[in-house]
């Protein structure tokens, strides 16, 4: 285990904040809006960055706090904020979310939106107040935990249990994410899929632009997840107090399995048998076929793979998916890195031949680029200053993708979507081999010196 | 005629102007409404445009590490030297530093700075929540300075602090005190020396003017801050006059400069043909010398006569489309103006962030009976103009860009990220060539073609 170069700085920044992981958690949830309480650059630096990203509109309200509310309480920019993102865009949900400031000067959200109710009755919006002081934790652990807020908001005691799977989906595309569905949909199971982003970041040309993208995890699938059969959550690495899953199962009892993302052959087997399992039904054969092809293509693929040596970080899920994913077909992941706080990526790989890091940074991750030399990089956009310097191909997956198109239309789950990832990167590195060998070979065993060097 | 205005939140409608001879002045340079959505962002991020751009300084933004991030190198200012402006260096501060303090933290990063980077120049931007516990960067500066005899200079960018204009003021205070500690202004000065105020270098546009004065016979001893370094910096007080482009970050250096070292300025423009031209004249005027002044007579008028030939093409193209802008500075939407009108384009909007009084005038002069003129919009008011009004384009920035082709329209970058240049003659032909690529693309025929249900 390896830390940062820097013991009091981190230079170039392999993670963001909480509120972006909430701002990202909200996206999926159906005719919802955030407004941010903080000063106005939090929600358009996230607008910013989600755009560039998902290439789809971000509107995120900011309570726009100024001086004079940092020093007098900025109740009332909020409940104004409130009243005023109603009146615009008229959604179901409303999600504030803190910032640093607004943590800083101690603001009570809760108390904030309860005055703001007994003033305003209005019953048809729902408020949810989540805590994420950018300084507490990454965006990583803010995902999970406004997930996780959210569904604490509307859980209720239901006596009759239903047939649903909850599914705790993380840092996924909402190509991902509509996989997922049809995975569901060849189970024929219900899957309370939170958050569904399939459409609300992935959204299509229509005649009318609606300011609230369609589609999302709807209020309903919400509430029916404390009485569901189980509950998936697709975060292996997350510590229990961010833990959708725990909070339903402790206070609901709805079995969790926590698994990594469906990702590779091995990831995907365990969730579909975990799927097969929880309802009793038999793995549909549609599924077997797709298994099969994969494993046909992984052998057509091995030796090729056995080349790689990569350098894998981004968020610690898809950091160790797709780590899992290269391992499973003999690339060796030399470098695997996550910006966040996971110290279980560490317990989870513990082999001789990688360097496995947690809460580093990206000089960090550069340096070591540097000493162990891969040849090959696979993650966000962050990674783009390695890939300039270093000259070695990037493979763009995870949050964010700013340098390249179609973030949004990724797939990287699921058989057919893992060995799609797979061949992009075989194909890389037979691009690696071919672009250069006659010369490479040339250079290293023609005699130039006409016989004389081995007389 | 229906009210264009329904839409808007009451307190925004002093913002939204109809251009008719007689009408108010617009409302303008106020606090962002809360809940509104603005597009604006915060003191930092005005701090930060105007200071990144120095090449060989550290930028150590003190703070936790959102900040840093959603900043770490967006922006496309190139450098002919060092390349220290585009790593991200944070303090990362956590909650129990917010508890404790974060002056030791800042200390002791600026002594790893000085042990691995060596820098010249340090800028320490603060942040909401340093603003808040209220950490005394300027004396960590001044300590910092005094042990290891390099400019460390405290940059008081706090978030909520106001807006981004209080951000480039600090920015511009920032540059001074690296000024002031440059060696004694020079006695003699030469009479075609000169810096460029406002100017930021995105993809080079500094050295397409820079071959201008060079043929003019002029000399640029910095821009400011585009390709500038600490030497250059602190030679700027030598020059004998200033230009400045963008205003809006820059006019409150030029005034200091012309205070402090008595350097007088004159605004400028390289943004199109006629804007280019006339700036070019000025400048060459500014000399006094007679020699430049009719070097720069038959440089523009080669460079007019070859820029319009090969615009008459793109003209016959777009002439006739109509154009709505949404831009960050008034100085920048004034210019764009003019260049739709030159591409034979009418401007039926035009908002800007953080546009002045007596550049909204200007734009009221410049623009036909009917635009709308925006002052701090938001997406709600942008979608229902751009509609109302019918524009086949938007202009802006990232944020803007998905939703100008959610609505079906064209869009162009006018951003600091982009990665073309913009400026002089060539930057109005890539100009008119993007337009025209964006605009006159077969993607809208298809968008319009009617889809399957079609018969």
């Amino acid at each position: 285990m390896k830390n940062k170069n820097y013991t009091n700085m981190n230079v170039n920044p392999c993670k963001m904040c909480m509120p972006m992981g909430g701002s990202l958690a909200f996206k999926g949830i159906e005719n919802s809006m955030i407004l941010m309480h903080g000063s106005q650059g939090c929600a358009t630096y996230i607008r910013r960055h989600m755009a560039t990203h998902y290439n789809e509109p971000v509107d995120i309200a900011s309570s726009s706090l100024s001086e004079n509310q940092t020093v007098h309480g900025g109740s009332k920019n909020l409940k104004h904020g409130i009243k005023n993102v109603i009146k615009l865009y008229n959604p179901k949900i409303i999600g504030v979310l803190t910032t640093c400031l607004a943590e800083t000067i101690g603001e009570d959200i809760k108390r904030i939106i309860d005055e703001f109710k007994n003033k305003h009755p209005i019953t048809e919006v729902d408020i949810i107040p989540v805590s994420t002081p950018g300084y507490g934790a990454t965006h990583y652990e803010g995902f999970f935990h406004t997930i996780r807020s959210i569904i604490e908001y509307y859980a209720v005691d239901i006596p009759e249990k239903n047939e649903k799977i909850n599914i705790i989906a993380g840092d996924l595309t909402p190509a991902d994410i509509r996989e997922l569905k049809r995975i569901g949909k060849l189970f024929d199971v219900d899957f309370n899929l939170i958050p569904d982003i399939s459409d609300t970041l992935d959204g299509s040309f229509q005649e009318d632009y609606s300011k609230i993208p369609k589609g999302g995890t709807t209020i309903d699938q919400i509430k029916s997840m404390s009485g569901a059969k189980a509950t998936i959550e697709l975060a292996l690495l997350l510590e229990d107090k961010y833990s959708p899953g725990m909070f339903l199962e402790e206070k609901y009892g709805v079995k969790l399995y926590k698994m990594a993302m469906p990702i590779g052959l091995q990831g995907m087997d365990e969730f579909v048998k975990t799927i097969a399992m929880i309802t009793g039904k038999s793995i549909p054969e549609e599924l077997k076929a797709e298994r099969e092809r994969m494993l046909d293509g992984m052998i057509d693929s091995h030796k090729y793979n056995a080349e790689g040596k990569a350098l894998i970080y981004g968020n610690p899920e898809i950091t160790y998916s797709i780590t899992r994913l290269c391992s499973e077909n003999g690339i060796t992941p030399l470098i695997v890195a996550t910006g966040a706080r996971a110290k279980a990526l560490n317990r989870y790989f513990n082999s001789a031949d990688s360097l496995v890091m947690n809460d580093v940074d990206f000089e960090t991750i550069h340096s070591e680029v540097k000493r162990l030399k891969p040849n090959l990089l696979i993650g966000n956009s962050d990674g783009k200053f390695i890939w300039e310097k270093e000259n070695i191909p990037l493979i763009r997956v995870g949050f964010p993708v700013h340098d390249h198109i179609g973030a949004q239309r990724k797939l990287v789950v699921g058989y057919t979507g893992s060995m799609g990832f797979l061949d992009e990167i075989t194909n890389t590195l037979l691009d690696l081999k071919h672009k250069g060998y006659r010369q490479r070979l040339y250079d290293e065993l023609y005699d130039k010196s006409g016989g004389e060097k081995y007389a | 005629m229906k009210s264009e205005k329904s839409f808007a939140l009451d307190e925004r409608k002093e913002h939204i102007l109809i251009n008719k001879s007689g009408s108010n002045a617009i409302k303008c340079d106020q606090n962002s409404v809360s809940g509104a959505v603005s597009q604006r962002a915060c003191v930092y991020c005005g701090a930060r445009v105007v200071l990144n751009p120095i090449t060989d300084a550290v930028h150590i933004v003190h703070g936790p590490i959102g900040c840093a991030s959603y900043t770490w190198d967006i922006r496309g200012s190139l450098s002919s030297g060092s390349e220290n402006f585009r790593n991200s260096f944070s303090t990362d501060l956590q909650e129990k530093d917010i508890i404790f303090g974060g002056e030791k933290k800042l200390e002791l990063a600026i002594a790893e700075i000085v042990e691995k980077v060596n820098p010249k120049t340090v800028f320490v931007y603060s942040t909401c929540v340093v603003g808040v516990i209220g950490d005394d960067i300027e004396a960590v500066c001044k300590e910092a300075e005094k042990k290891y005899s390099i400019k460390v200079i405290p940059v008081q960018s706090s978030g909520f602090a106001g807006s981004k204009k209080d951000g480039y003021k600090a920015a511009c205070n920032a540059i001074i005190s690296l000024m002031d500690s440059g060696s004694k202004m020079a006695d003699i000065k030469d009479k075609r020396s000169f810096n460029y105020l406002g100017e930021f270098n995105l993809a080079g546009e500094i050295w397409i003017l820079g071959r201008y004065f060079n043929a003019l016979g002029l000399k640029l001893i910095t821009g400011m801050t585009g390709d500038s370094s600490t030497e250059k910096l602190k030679k700027a007080k030598d020059a004998s006059f200033n230009i400045v482009q963008c205003a809006g970050s820059s006019i409150y250096l030029a005034e200091q400069m012309k205070e402090k070292y008595q350097i007088d300025y004159e605004r400028v423009s390289f943004f199109g043909i006629d804007d280019t031209s006339e700036s070019l004249r000025k400048l060459a005027g500014l000399s006094k010398d007679e020699k430049v002044m009719e070097k720069a007579e038959a440089f523009i008028n080669l460079m007019i006569e070859e820029t319009r030939g090969i615009l008459k093409d793109y003209k016959n193209r777009c002439k006739g489309k109509k154009v709505a802008i949404y831009v960050g500075g008034g100085f920048k939407a004034i210019s764009l103006i003019k260049q739709f009108n030159e591409l034979g384009m009418e401007t039926v909007m035009v908002g800007t962030q953080t546009g002045r009084k007596e550049e909204y005038e200007k734009i009221k002069e410049l623009s036909n009976e009917g635009t709308v003129i925006l002052d701090d919009t938001n997406p709600s008011e942008l979608e229902s103009f751009i509609k109302e009004k019918g524009a086949d384009l938007l202009v802006g920035g990232v944020k803007e860009r998905p939703l100008a082709y959610k609505l079906g329209i064209a869009f162009i970058d006018h951003n600091h990220e982009r990665k073309h240049p913009l400026c002089g003659y060539e930057g109005a032909v890539n100009f008119a060539k993007e337009v025209d690529i964006t605009v006159n693309s077969p993607v809208w025929d298809l968008v319009r073609g009617g889809g399957l249900d079609e018969k």
